[in-house]
């Protein structure tokens, strides 16, 4: 990256109307009531932000993994320039792949092997299919203890089973000492899809309820604290889990669900703004209606992040009409991983694209997409 | 949640909120300055203006470490880490602070190591645990996080450790908010005063503010409450005609400072002649260095360190933003060329600057989100 992208970035941005803004400028401008300024530069900015994404950087960096802005950025410019289609476009799959390069492979209440299996389960079922067979691909390092690999092959095949899935093809490829760290693992999966409905993000409409099946961010912040280079402890597991018996349980009970997405990087803020987005609508979330465990509140404090951007790994977020709420909830607590779900904001028609929190002081902010990555490796 | 809920809780701010607006002359606009990134950050995180009456603006100060460290430091330090056997550690708000040649992440992509810290301790482990490499940490900060970082070297010279040094780039705070005072561009009325740094300095050093320049400060805590409180003492003393210096967090600030603290500071650093500040240019005594006595601990004497002086691009109006002449959204770039994933200047990057916090959370038109609240 050199100074040219600030050239760059300058020339592409749009002319204001109050150029020269030093106080000298100010003064010799006639300028609208303050409110009104302040909304033009709010109009310039939202067409800024509705341009197409383009990768700035020359190299990757670690923000590009964060599942935030620079990720969208990366998956809009590159890859769906390059593989352009109908299928792909609205990014809600029934065939899927993931990757799993998760820091430490084990950690209290899983380890890189359920996660592997867990991630594409649920990546196929909240695009409303059932999933089926799973592929499992392995890269594995020189030097990596074999009783650990056993470890992590064991915890696939509990979870394949527990979720009803079967791993049928695979692939192992070992690379030198140094070249990768430990074990990295890729799983696709294929599933059925069992009815037509149409989900999706896109398909979100003002009044509709926003859900979430349970405590947000136990999974990010148990893999931050099992690094170890914290120093704090706190008694929290991975919400690792396969969703597909609840999510089946959900759409048996309302059939009429907008779109559902799991919680995993970026956390259910990025969620938000993905419906905000795909939608062009705008999203009001509560903060008090939010469920997080003590213990992840409490890290979060400390370490200065906002848990709602803290990722999950068994943790659904639903869209369904506003009439339909109460009997999603009950349908998703009467399943053992929806205990705690809950209705944590609503869609409405203003503010398109914009997903805005009341705070538990009471006050509203704006809750963005996440930009850096304050965490990387967790998945 | 215990010792947090308590400072936000909803039911407090609304009856301060009351007893704020009862104190506003009619027809008369208040600006208060908070000096602090983080009380700007914790203003649009809580979304506390929307508390706040129409007469009161509050205006976003230089107290942002990440802010204020120009584009050349950042250059300097991207140098240090360049050279063979070097791994830098710094907090993680520097990372992403573009230098001239692209920021701390940029330089790792390219093959630095520039490793993130959440303390200075952390340093001394990486250092004993690599005894072939110079570990050198960019220690950026006011009065807050010098004390650690001179703690660190205390401890670093008690162990013997000799391949650990600082590129040293602490500030301190009253020479920043004498320069906004001396400024002509902007009419205060009082000012927020810094919690954290008034943890370790006290509240005795701002008495100038008071005496010289007739405006009433109060140092204050870090929830919402606390500043909302912290408003409403300012509005107390405004009503009286009253400057004088008050301290509402008096839960963690001595009015002396933290003795400690200071002298760890003083044996480990003094004063430099000058230092650059993004935006607000030199400032005489403004920043520390390394004393003489640590000299093998201080990585500008360790290794040439270009020092080149490098433009903020002209298109930036950082320092009008950190003196809290322009709001975040009346900087030219600010939005469109300038966003916290590609930022132009300081004020986008740390969550403690203005341009971010606004940026990411205050992005919006308040007068129209209490009528949809409301409705």
């Amino acid at each position: 990256m050199t100074r040219s992208w600030i050239d760059e970035a300058l020339a592409q941005s749009e002319p204001t109307g109050h150029q020269g803004l030093g106080a000298e400028g100010r003064r010799q401008l006639p300028l609208a009531e303050p409110g009104d300024r302040e909304q033009q530069v709010l109009d310039r900015i939202d067409r800024a932000r509705r341009r197409r994404p383009k990768v700035r950087e020359e190299r990757v960096t670690m923000s590009h993994g964060s599942g935030g802005k620079a990720t969208h950025t990366l998956i809009e410019a590159i890859f769906l320039d390059a593989f352009r289609n109908p299928l792909l476009e609205p990014l809600e799959d029934a065939l899927t792949t993931d990757s799993y390069v998760v820091s430490p492979l084990f950690f209290p209440g899983g380890d890189i092997g359920d996660l592997a299996v867990n991630g594409t389960v649920n990546d196929l079922s909240v695009a409303g299919a059932t999933p089926l067979y799973l592929s499992a691909g392995f890269i594995l390092e020189e030097g990596f203890p074999v009783a650990d690999l056993s470890r992590v092959v064991e915890s696939m095949r509990d979870a394949a089973a527990a979720a009803g899935v079967q791993v049928v093809t695979g692939d192992t490829k070992v690379v030198q000492k140094g070249k990768a760290d430990g074990c990295y693992i890729n799983t696709a999966g294929v599933g059925v899809l069992g009815r037509d409905a149409d989900l999706g993000v896109a398909q979100a409409r003002p009044g509709d309820a926003i859900i979430v099946s349970g405590p947000i961010g136990d999974h990010g912040i148990t893999i931050m604290l099992a690094r170890g280079e914290l120093d704090i402890e706190a008694d929290l597991c991975s919400d690792t889990a396969p969703l597909n018996g609840l999510i089946a349980g959900l759409l048996d009970a309302v059939p009429e669900v907008r779109a559902m997405r799991d919680a995993t990087r970026g956390g259910v803020a990025t969620i938000l703004n993905e419906i905000a987005k795909a939608a062009d609508v705008g999203v009001l979330a509560v903060e008090d209606a939010i469920p997080v465990r003590p213990e992840v509140r409490g890290a979060s404090e400390l370490l200065g992040i906002d848990p709602m951007y803290v990722a999950c790994e068994g943790r659904l977020v639903a869209v369904v009409p506003g009439e339909a709420a109460d009997r999603a909830v009950a349908a998703l607590r009467a399943h053992p991983l929806g205990e705690q779900a809950a209705v944590i904001g609503r869609v409405r028609e203003e503010q398109p694209g914009i997903v805005q929190l009341k705070t538990a002081f009471g006050g509203t902010r704006i809750v963005d997409l996440l930009v850096g990555d304050p965490l990387p490796r967790i998945c | 949640m215990r010792f947090v809920d308590e400072f936000r809780d909803a039911d407090k701010a609304h009856a301060l909120a009351a007893k704020i607006a009862a104190l506003c002359e009619p027809g008369r606009q208040y600006k208060l300055m908070e000096v602090c990134g983080g009380h700007t950050h914790t203003i649009y995180k809580h979304g506390l203006e929307d508390y706040l009456p129409e007469s009161i603006t509050l205006v976003h100060g230089p107290g942002c470490p990440v802010c204020v460290i120009p584009m050349g430091r950042v250059d300097d330090a991207i140098h240090l880490a360049s050279q063979p056997g070097v791994i830098m550690t710094s907090f993680g708000d520097m990372m992403r602070v573009p230098g001239s040649g692209g920021s701390f992440f940029d330089a790792n992509a390219e093959g630095t190591h520039i490793r993130m810290v959440y303390s200075p301790l952390d340093s001394l482990k990486i250092a004993r645990q690599n005894p072939d490499k110079q570990v050198v940490f960019m220690a950026i900060g006011f009065e807050t996080t010098a004390p650690s970082t001179a703690m660190t070297m205390l401890r670093a010279a008690a162990e013997g450790l000799t391949n650990f040094s600082v590129f040293c780039n602490h500030v301190t705070i009253i020479p920043a908010i004498k320069a906004i005072l001396d400024s002509p561009d902007l009419r205060l009325d009082g000012f927020i005063g810094p919690g954290h740094v008034s943890t370790v300095i006290g509240c005795r050093p701002y008495e100038f503010i008071a005496r010289d320049y007739g405006k009433p400060v109060v140092v204050a805590g870090f929830e919402p409450l606390d500043i909302l409180q912290s408003i409403y003492m300012l509005m107390v003393q405004l009503s009286e005609s009253r400057a004088e210096v008050e301290n509402q967090y008096s839960r963690v600030v001595p009015w002396d400072g933290n003795l400690v603290a200071l002298k760890a500071i003083g044996e480990t650093m003094e004063l430099r002649p000058y230092f650059e500040w993004r935006g607000l240019g030199f400032i005489s005594h403004s920043a520390l260095q390394v004393r003489q006595k640590y000299a093998a601990m201080d990585a500008e004497r360790l290794f040439q360190v270009p020092g080149v002086r490098v433009a903020d691009p002209k298109a930036c109006q950082c320092g009008e933003v950190l003196k809290g002449v322009l709001k975040p959204w009346e900087c030219k770039v600010f939005g469109t060329a300038c966003t916290p994933e590609t930022p132009i200047g300081t004020c986008m990057v740390s969550p403690e600057g203005a341009c971010a916090a606004y940026y990411n959370f205050g992005r919006m038109n308040r007068n129209r989100v209490a009528e949809v609240a409301q409705s």
